[in-house]
C-alpha cells in the first residue's frame, strides 16, 4: 500500500520536474534548479508538520521526492565546466538548504 | 540543441519511470532506513544514482531511442535520487547540533556524485554525452 502512494506521488513530482525543466532549461538548467528548490521547501514544510505514514509517503517521498533529483544535478554540474558548474552548485545547494530550513520555520 | 517536443507519451514515460525510481527508493530506506547520524542510505542511494544516469549515455540503445533516455534518465534515476530528503537530511542534523556532519554529508555526497558522473562519463564521448542530453534524459 506504501509503495503505491510513493510511486503516486512521484508520477506526479517526476514529470512535473521534467515539463518545468524543458521549459525553463536552457544554458544554465533554471527549471532543473526551480524544482530542487521548491521540493525542499515543500519537504521542510512537511516534515516540520510532523506527517509520518501514509501522507508523507504519498507527499514527501513520493511527491517531493520525484521533483527534486541528485542525479541530472550532478550530470548537469559536470557539463557546465568548472566555473558555470560552480556557480550552479553553489546556487542549488544554498538556495534548496536555505528553503528546507525555511519551509520548516513556517510550521515551527 | 534539439530538444524532442513534449508530448503525452514523454510525459508519461517520465511519470511511469519516476514511480518506479522513487518506489526502489522507498524500498531501500525501508530496507536500511536511516536512523540518527550520517544518512548513509540516501547517500549510496545518491550516489549509485548519479553514477547510473552517467553511464546511460554509454548505451547507444539508450540515447538513440526516442522515449528511453527520458524513461530511464529523468524518470526513473530522477525519481531514484533526492535533492530533498538529502536536504531534509542536513536541515534535521543542523537542528539536533551536529552541524559538522551536516557540512560532512552535504559536501561528501557532492563530491562522491561528481566523482561517479567523471568515473562514468570515461565509458561515452562528449558528442554521445550531447546526444543524451539532447534527448533531455537529465532533466
Amino acid at each position: 500500500m506504501t509503495v503505491l502512494l510513493v510511486a503516486l506521488g512521484a508520477a506526479v513530482g517526476a514529470p512535473l520536474r521534467y515539463v518545468t525543466g524543458h521549459v525553463l532549461d536552457r544554458d544554465l538548467p533554471i527549471g532543473t534548479l526551480l524544482v530542487n528548490v521548491v521540493g525542499s521547501f515543500a519537504l521542510g514544510v512537511l516534515s516540520a508538520l510532523g506527517l509520518t505514514g501514509h501522507t508523507m509517503a504519498l507527499l514527501g517521498v513520493g511527491f517531493c521526492g520525484g521533483l527534486t533529483t541528485y542525479s541530472s544535478f550532478a550530470v548537469q554540474t559536470s557539463r557546465l565546466g568548472a566555473r558555470r558548474g560552480t556557480t550552479y552548485v553553489v546556487l542549488t545547494l544554498v538556495l534548496s538548504l536555505t528553503a528546507c530550513a525555511l519551509g520548516f520555520a513556517t510550521q515551527a | 540543441m534539439s530538444r524532442p517536443p513534449l508530448t503525452p507519451a514523454h510525459v508519461a514515460a517520465v511519470a511511469l519511470g519516476g514511480a518506479l525510481g522513487a518506489s526502489a527508493r522507498w524500498g531501500l530506506s525501508d530496507l536500511v532506513p536511516d536512523g540518527l547520524g550520517f544518512p548513509w542510505t540516501t547517500f549510496a542511494i545518491n550516489v549509485t544514482g548519479c553514477l547510473l544516469l552517467a553511464l546511460l549515455p554509454a548505451l547507444a540503445v539508450v540515447r538513440r531511442h526516442p522515449v528511453l533516455p527520458l524513461f530511464l534518465g529523468t524518470g526513473v534515476l530522477g525519481g531514484y535520487t533526492t535533492l530533498s530528503t538529502y536536504c531534509e537530511e542536513a536541515r534535521a542534523l543542523v537542528a539536533d547540533g551536529s552541524t559538522g556532519m551536516a557540512g560532512a554529508y552535504v559536501l561528501g555526497t557532492l563530491a562522491a556524485a561528481m566523482v561517479a558522473v567523471e568515473f562514468a562519463h570515461r565509458w561515452s564521448t562528449p558528442a554521445a554525452q550531447q546526444e543524451f542530453d539532447d534527448e533531455e534524459g537529465d532533466e
